[in-house]
């Protein structure tokens, strides 16, 4: 089967759902954003943003790189043999990759998957064959610069049998214009990979985010995912699906969600037990800033026997305007499951506070380490040099809240 | 060093220190003992400067200087230091960081800070327990190391210590009682050390003994003969004697 026909049999699919809503975040009228191929030149002039997203233009410690402006492929490299990155649109000439092509994420998901494929332009492909272990991470980055645009990268990475692979992707954008982003990312982990998939987006106030993906994990396959958010969004809802279809999956998905300003936000997850003895847990942090709404959603549903999945939802309140919902839900559709989940909303403690202030710091301090303690998320999976900058990452963060 | 006249403290709306004098002088191991509620965990919280402890009247002078007034911060910094009897745990903030922070709070820099937490983790056998969430899952006597080992990294002149024997085995008791006596034995510091049961006074050289009973100092005296009146006869003897005294 070629691309051409791969579509046109998508299309009628994609046309009916022009319409329809996603079940949770803010609706937005995509009428007033345009999706075209946007600014014509490459990540100059972006290096300290993209440095604060994981970035290296340097591409030092990187296995590969990716860079998209806007819905324009600009650099690719991959250093290692058995490791593909290209785009998306040059990978697809292979009809072999189409049976990664929409197989995941379906097109009439919602108006936002219809969107964007209808409107594909680009996105990244990366792939790891057989027995293939990548150990510096690839870097992807999506950079959106003109302002009204949607940018709409279509994402799939497959990890081969037995393979390893760790991808950075850092979001960002370069104005304080509107925008909108629909990354569509498809993850096919085969029998006995592992992908770990860190993203750090650094939005802007102005600009709505829709990120759509959907992983499958085979046979003893490991997914680790750990999503921060940093800076403040205009809205930003999704809801990752993670299929762990074969025996022995696992998968880990933490995610660290700063709501500042009038920030709207609805992050969740699902995670399906679908095959015996595979296990898996959601793990997030909140924290609510000024007038911020967040919606911290975690689904576990266990749909074979033996199988373990967990849910922690902490969230901290720091604004009395300030909004943090947390939704744990688990389903267990078969005996023999063990599902947990422990939520969690509050303040900082008086107590704390005082205690640290009696180790010779001040209020703010004193505040600044209890935000990072609460930040504290184990980085599972990742190498040393990429969980030290996450570390890195979150000090900052916590020290200029 | 530290000279209070007639203090008076509240605590949520109710006076718990009524009326305290007490001096320490440079050296000065002193004893503060008491039964539960006699007011000698406020007495330290109102002198390093906690906010939940008001100063009602009388003054709290360090060297001379008024500390009434200053922050907890201040206060810290002016060479004060207390070690909690029931530190809180800091889920996410791990030791081995916090420690580090106070040290360069103090202005040392890394490799110091590193080489000073090195000494006293070691000398407190804390090594193992760096790498850990502060207080997260601590045994009794781990939480009690931990404390004086924040406390002593801060290099107080003065140190405050509530209570720092409790729910400790009696080889920990040794252990911290000579990381507590080979702390004083520099020049220029003292030590104020909360006892319920006395037990660490056989490990340190105390020079006096304060019993308190309802926010007041009743009692001074020679530490180990004090100390040895209350482990037979209790604190009951200390309020029959005050009885007989009036």
């Amino acid at each position: 089967m070629k691309l051409e026909e791969a579509r046109r049999l998508l299309k009628p699919k994609a046309e009916d759902a022009l319409k329809k809503p996603a079940p949770h975040g803010l609706d937005l009228n995509l009428s007033v954003f345009k999706l075209e191929t946007g600014f014509a030149t490459g990540v100059e002039g972006s290096e300290r943003i993209l440095e604060s997203v994981g970035i290296d233009l340097r591409e030092r410690n990187r296995s590969g790189s990716y860079y998209q402006v806007d819905n324009r492929a600009v650099y690719t490299s991959a250093r290692q043999s058995g490791l593909t990155v290209k785009p998306l649109s040059e990978a697809l000439k292979d009809s072999e990759n189409l049976d990664y092509y929409w197989k995941a994420v379906s097109v009439d998901t919602d108006k936002y998957t219809a969107t964007a494929f209808l409107g594909e332009k680009e996105g990244y492909f990366i792939k790891v064959e057989n027995g293939v272990n990548v150990e510096t991470p690839v870097q992807a980055c999506l950079l959106l610069r003109t302002p009204g645009l949607i940018q709409a990268p279509h994402n799939i990475v497959v990890v081969g049998e037995n393979s390893k692979l760790h991808v950075i992707t850092g979001c960002a954008a370069m104005r304080e214009e509107a925008g909108l982003h629909i990354g569509i990312s498809e993850f096919y982990v085969k029998k006995g990979g592992t992908l770990t998939f860190t993203m750090i987006h650094s939005w802007g106030k102005a600009i709505h985010v829709r990120p759509r993906t959907v992983a499958h994990v085979e046979e003893d396959g490991v997914f680790i995912s750990h999503y921060v958010n940093t800076s403040p969004v205009s809205s930003l809802q999704t809801h990752p699906t993670t299929h762990l279809n074969g025996k022995g999956s696992r998968a880990h998905l933490s995610s660290i969600i700063i709501g500042r300003g009038t920030s709207h936000i609805d992050v969740g997850g699902t995670m399906e037990l679908g095959a015996p003895a595979c296990s898996g847990e959601i793990i997030s942090r909140t924290i609510g800033f000024d007038k911020s709404v967040t919606i911290a959603r975690a689904r576990v549903v266990g749909r074979a026997p033996s199988v373990k999945g967990h849910v922690e939802c902490r969230g901290l309140l720091l604004s009395n305007e300030s909004r943090i919902d947390a939704i744990p839900e688990l389903e267990a559709r078969v005996q023999d499951v063990q599902l947990t989940h422990e939520a969690a909303i509050g303040r900082i403690a008086e107590e704390e506070l005082i205690y640290l202030m009696a180790r010779g710091f001040t209020e703010e301090e004193a505040r600044s380490i209890i935000v990072r303690g609460f930040l504290s998320v184990e980085l599972t999976g990742l190498p040393e040099n990429l969980a030290k900058y996450l570390e890195n990452i979150l000090d900052r963060l916590a020290a200029s809240l | 060093m530290l000279y209070l006249k007639n203090l008076v403290v509240e605590l949520g709306g109710k006076t718990v220190i009524k009326g305290i004098d007490l001096q320490v002088n440079r050296g000065d191991l002193a004893l503060l003992m008491g039964p539960n509620g006699s007011g000698k965990s406020t007495l330290l919280h109102a002198i390093v400067g906690d906010k939940r402890c008001r100063v009602v009247s009388g003054s709290l002078l360090f060297d001379g200087r008024e500390l009434v007034g200053l922050t907890m911060e201040e206060r810290v910094r002016l060479g004060l230091g207390l070690g909690f009897q029931f530190p809180p745990r800091l889920k996410g903030v791990r030791l081995r960081g916090l420690a580090l922070r106070i040290l360069e709070k103090r202005g040392l820099p890394r490799d110091e800070a590193e080489r000073v937490l090195e000494e006293y983790s070691r000398l407190l056998r804390m090594e193992s327990l760096l790498d850990k969430d502060f207080n997260v899952g601590f045994s009794g006597g781990e939480a009690k190391r931990a404390e004086l080992m924040l406390t002593l990294v801060q290099n107080p002149r003065l140190l405050l210590l509530d209570e720092p024997d409790s729910g400790v085995d009696v080889e920990n008791l040794a252990l911290m009682g000579s990381a507590i006596s080979r702390y004083l034995s520099s020049n220029g510091r003292a030590a104020i050390l909360i006892t319920h049961t006395g037990y660490i006074a056989k490990h340190v050289k105390a020079s006096e003994a304060h019993v308190m009973i309802d926010g007041r100092i009743v009692c001074s005296g020679d530490a180990g003969e004090m100390v040895s009146n209350i482990m037979e006869h209790g604190f009951e003897a200390c309020v029959n004697c005050r009885r007989a005294k009036r």
